[in-house]
């Protein structure tokens, strides 16, 4: 039963690992840039999982009277629950960590389309893009 | 000119930079040129006796300049030690630039203006040093000093002067950077002040452990000072022209290499603590080793400078032996051999540079015979020699005298034994020269010269005057005496 | 907000109009920044009136305001001199594109400076990088272009290190505000549960900031990005990004942490330490042996790196400060060094050291100027380096580390070595065809001349920065909860 309430979380752990395995292993540069990537969202993952709150709904504020928990982090959850004056006691997943995703997807997007750029302007200079023989390239020059 | 005390002080530091600006304004006249830089030496040395009467009238006049990090000031103050260096200084600037005048032209050197430009900065950074009223003052000054003579010691800019540029530079400042701003430092950090003080700041701050670290850090961190294993870059730095040769290694910078000695003996540690330092002894042998080695050396030596060179570190150690007595008569002999010596090697080396330029010779070994063509020059030199070596009626036999004595005083038999020796071995290595050049005959290929060919007149005029003045200095010491009797009786503050 | 405005006129002239009013303006708010909070004390600021920690605030204490003092100054002579040196590197049409990521990265470098959010650093740390990113690619050498990906990848796990540290302090903590987490941390440390989270936030987060300060060993990106990348970059860069990855360091350890939690607990001091020590001489000893004075002066930069961090891992005021002086003087020193550099590489074209024989006469002031930073880098006094170098002495013989003393001083006698080396090229041998070289317009030599004077200047009255360093260090270490 644990393992399966935490299974979030080794699941952004492996990719993590995944992520960065490729980063680290692979010569090829569009294989380094998924791997980064793939890095990177482990970590969206990680943070969303942050924000879940059992039995809490998606951060959507409901027009009908509730007030929104203005999200306090998982260790206060139970009190922003009870801190509710209004009757209609909605519980809210913590929207802040959606919200810093939303602007880490944003910057993964921009590395990501810098990453890409390079590597076709790299595939123009060198005429490859794998790092082995770039370097060898280099060093031969 | 005779504003209050505190212009004065900076005025002699500052006129020979103008008096570089005025050289480097005056490139293409030479006439006007060296005229500008006598004119300014004249003027200097003027105002160093203007300090002079002041200081022997018992005051010290200062200036502080400015705060450079918090508390820590740049500022000078004139006390009876640094006044027998700036004499030294000031008085042998424009004596040697008179001889530069004759060794340059005669000798077609290029680069003049370079020359006699970077030779002003070097003398004012020579008078900072002299004037510092603390130890970071003296720190600025005595770096400033090291970078201003890289020019003038790879003037030839030569591959072997190159080479010797990087041993002079890298020496200097590995000790300067390596020991003695690491000695600095923790002064500051111990004494919580870095000025000169009478009887020291550094009393009573730590273990004696620890400060008799500080003093070794101190004495090997003066690499101006030539201190054995850190004297290569003096020899090196004989590739220099030799007026270079002359005023900057017999005068300028190791005299303030000796001078930092003696002060940080007297005014960082003070006498009394000295005594007590397990160290001061192993310094003081340490000198007596230079001293002997650097003689045994200065023998086997067949070019001339270089002879001078080994016998310039061999001397630079009696002042530091002076120092590492650690008693009246020791500091006394050894300030007084500031000047003594001062006087002494520069004529030797203005004598070197004479037959280099007159006879074309380097090698004492072709200099047999030449005294019939050179008298006046060989002449001087026998007179520097006596100086060096400590004989009346040279000014040398005083600063040997009271260092002597002081020998005596501290029951250091063996030391005492360490400067006779080294009197002995001067006798031969030194006398030799002019012996063989006036009583030998002249090596068979030699060029024969007919009649007197002497050195160029400025440079002869600028070599007597220096002989004339180390036999002076027999008769009246009395000046040199008075100062550093001032030293060690505690004139500051 | 200029930056667009730059990009979209695709003009190289208005362009660069564009980015100097950005940063002489910036410059300007900076001076008054530092003004009033000395005399004041911390700013704070919240922004669309949003307080915490439901909004971010930007706080500025001494050390921001130090920080963004030297970032805008940086910038506002760097941009002076880009003009005539991007001109001569990087295309035309290239050019307006390049102030605009110029300006974006003036905004990135000072919006951490200033950010009391966390989260607001990871975003104005990832602006910054990216358009640093953008500028290294724009180097002739086609070299650049693998640099700049080098250190996009490496930024970016940086980054992304960092933002799993911060991920993981909002989990235990509930806030972003870095100082709500001051107040948090310690009573979550205490209680014991959690701990372990905090400890495993404090590791991310230092490994992910130590590689975007280059502290070795995780400073391969930089060698690499600063050679090839355009001089006005290099010159830029040396002297800012580096320099606001370190006063994150000192955010994150002194403001957020806590002095007491990084030494004590997490003992960043043993950590720090033995890796400035080795950063100090290993990058010394490597950049003794480049034939490239761009690369020697990026091993040098990574070294001098090596110095700020020993000071910080000293732990007490005046090493800190020490470190925070040498922040300011490095980037003095280092900017006029690699400007002078974009000097030489304007007129010859190369930057290697065998073509730079007789420079000392063709180019007179050029190498003038590099002798000056030179002087610095070594530490003679009356420059910046000195004072340097005179703090952090002070600071390890007062805290009686005697190899961190020996390392600065063997540290300074190698960059006497590599300094002298160029000096010895460019002074001593003569040129061997005849070609001849002319000196580096004045357009070039002014802002390196700027820098150079300053480094005196600032090294012949150290009042005021150390001052400011001195003060900043208290108040970061008296931030103990």
């Amino acid at each position: 039963m644990i393992s399966f309430a935490l299974f979030n979380y080794w699941a952004v752990i492996v990719l993590m690992m995944v992520g960065f395995y490729a980063l680290i292993s692979r010569d090829n540069l569009v294989k380094k840039l998924i791997g980064l990537n793939i890095f990177q969202t482990s970590v969206i993952m990680m943070y969303v999982s942050f924000g879940k709150i059992s039995g809490g709904t998606a951060p959507i504020l409901i027009e009908s009277g509730g007030h929104g928990g203005d999200g306090h982090g998982v260790q206060v959850a139970g009190d922003a629950a009870h801190a509710m004056r209004d009757n209609a006691e909605i519980l809210y997943s913590n929207p802040i960590p959606h919200v810093l995703m939303l602007t880490a997807i944003v910057v993964g997007v921009a590395t990501l389309a810098l990453g890409l750029s390079l590597v076709v302007r790299i595939k123009e200079a060198y005429g490859t893009i794998e790092e082995d023989e770039i370097t060898r390239m280099d060093n031969a020059a | 000119m005779m504003s209050d005390p505190g212009m004065i002080v900076l005025l002699t530091v500052l006129l020979p930079v103008i008096g570089a600006g005025l050289v480097l304004l005056l490139r293409k006249n030479e006439n006007a040129r060296e005229a500008a830089t006598l004119l300014t030496g004249a003027l200097t040395f003027a105002h160093v006796l203007a300090l002079l009467r002041l200081v022997r009238a018992g005051e010290s006049p200062g200036l502080d300049i400015l705060e450079v990090v918090p508390n820590v000031w740049l500022s000078f103050e004139v006390e009876p030690l640094g006044m027998v260096f700036a004499l030294v200084a000031g008085f042998l600037w424009p004596v040697t630039s008179l001889y530069a005048i004759g060794y340059m032209r005669g000798h077609h050197e290029e680069n003049q203006t370079r020359f006699f430009f970077f030779f002003a900065i070097a003398i004012a950074g020579a008078m900072g040093v002299a004037f510092s009223a603390n130890l970071f003052t003296l720190f600025v000054f005595y770096e400033f000093l090291t970078f201003c003579t890289v020019p003038l010691v790879t003037h030839h800019q030569s591959d072997e002067a190159k080479k010797s540029g990087r041993i002079y530079l890298g020496i200097l400042l590995t000790t300067s950077v390596g020991l003695q701003l690491v000695a600095i430092i923790w002064t500051w950090v111990l004494a919580g002040t870095l000025d000169f003080q009478a009887g020291g700041i550094l009393a009573g701050t730590a273990s004696a452990g620890i400060l008799s670290a500080i003093l070794v850090l101190y004495v090997y961190g003066v690499g101006k000072a030539a201190l054995m294993p850190f004297h290569r870059w003096l020899p090196a730095a004989m590739v220099a022209p030799t007026p270079v040769s002359a005023l900057l290694h017999a005068v300028a910078v190791v005299k303030a290499g000796v001078f930092t000695v003696l002060k940080i003996s007297v005014y960082v540690f003070g006498v009394d603590l000295l005594q007590t330092l397990t160290t001061t002894t192993w310094l003081a042998w340490a000198a007596a080793v230079t001293i002997i080695l650097g003689s045994l050396v200065a023998f086997r030596k067949d070019n001339l400078k270089a002879r001078l060179a080994y016998s310039t570190i061999s001397q630079l150690s009696y002042i530091v032996l002076g120092a590492m007595l650690a008693n009246e008569l020791g500091i006394i002999g050894g300030g007084m051999h500031i000047a003594m010596h001062a006087f002494g090697k520069i004529t030797l080396f203005f004598a070197a540079g004479a037959i280099m330029v007159a006879a074309h010779e380097k090698k004492i070994s072709r200099m047999h015979g030449l005294g019939r063509t050179m008298p006046i020059t060989f002449g001087a030199f026998f007179v520097g020699s006596l100086s060096i070596i400590g004989l009346p009626p040279a000014g040398g036999a005083w600063s040997k005298w009271f260092l002597g004595m002081g020998t005596l005083e501290a029951s250091q038999f063996g030391l005492l034994a360490v400067l006779m020796l080294s009197s002995l071995l001067g006798l031969y290595y030194l006398l030799e020269v002019p012996v063989k050049a006036f009583f030998f005959e002249r090596p068979k290929d030699a060029h024969q010269q007919d009649g007197v060919h002497e050195a160029p007149t400025p440079s002869l005029i600028a070599m007597c005057i220096t002989a004339t003045a180390t036999v002076g200095l027999f008769v009246w010491p009395d000046l040199f005496h008075e100062l550093m009797q001032m030293v060690v009786s505690g004139g500051v503050r | 907000m200029l930056a667009p405005i730059a990009a979209l006129i695709n003009r190289s002239g208005p362009a660069w109009v564009i980015a100097t009013s950005g940063a002489w303006f910036a410059f300007g708010a900076a001076v008054q920044l530092l003004r009033r909070v000395m005399t004041e004390g911390m700013i704070v600021y919240s922004l669309g009136g949003w307080v915490a920690p439901i909004g971010i605030e930007y706080r500025i204490d001494q050390l921001a305001a130090f920080v963004t003092l030297i970032v805008s100054a940086i910038a506002a002579v760097g941009v002076l001199y880009a003009r005539t040196s991007v001109a001569s590197e990087i295309e035309e049409d290239r050019h307006a594109l390049f102030y605009a990521a110029f300006l974006l990265n003036v905004c990135g470098l000072l919006g951490i400076a200033i950010t009391g959010d966390v989260f607001n650093v990871f975003v104005f740390l990832e602006i910054s990088s990216l358009s640093a990113y953008s500028m290294i690619a724009l180097g002739q050498d086609r070299r650049a272009l693998t640099s700049a990906f080098q250190y996009l990848i490496m930024g970016s796990v940086g980054a992304t290190f960092i933002v799993i540290g911060i991920g993981l302090l909002f989990v235990m903590t509930g806030t972003l505000g870095m100082a709500d987490l001051a107040e948090r941390i310690p009573a979550i440390w205490a209680s014991g549960d959690g701990d372990r989270t905090i400890a495993v936030a404090f590791t991310f987060l230092t490994v992910g900031v130590t590689l975007k300060l280059a502290l070795f060993p995780l400073h391969l990106w930089l060698p690499n990005a600063y050679t090839y990348a355009p001089s006005a970059v290099t010159g830029y860069m040396a002297a800012t990004s580096t320099k606001v990855s370190i006063y994150l360091l000192l955010r994150f350890f002194f403001s957020v942490f806590g002095v007491e939690f990084s030494f004590e607990q997490m003992r960043l001091d043993a950590i720090l330490m033995p890796l400035a020590l080795v950063a100090i001489l290993a990058m010394s000893s490597v950049a003794i042996y480049q034939s490239n004075v761009k690369r020697l002066l990026a091993f040098s930069s990574v070294a001098q790196i090596g110095y700020m961090i020993l000071g910080i891992s000293f732990g007490s005021v005046i090493g800190v400060a020490a470190g925070i002086i040498h922040l300011f003087n490095h980037a003095l020193m280092k900017g006029a060094l690699f400007m002078a550099m974009g000097c030489v590489m304007y007129r010859i074209g190369s930057v290697r050291i065998e073509d730079m024989k007789g420079l000392g006469k063709s180019m007179p002031w050029t190498m003038a100027a590099f002798v000056g930073g030179g002087l610095s880098m070594i530490g003679v006094p009356m420059t910046v380096g000195f004072v340097s170098k005179w703090y952090l002495l002070q600071a390890a013989i007062k805290g009686g580390n005697w190899l961190a003393a020996v390392v600065v001083v063997v540290g300074s006698l190698m960059a006497l070595v590599y300094i002298w080396k160029v000096i010895e090229v460019a002074y001593f041998k003569r040129r061997e065809n005849d070609d001849p070289i002319e000196e580096a317009p004045l357009s070039l030599l002014i802002p390196t001349w700027t820098l150079v004077a300053a480094s005196f200047w600032f090294g012949i009255d150290a009042g005021t920065t150390s001052d400011v360093a001195m003060s900043a260090a208290e108040s970061l270490l008296g931030m103990m909860q």
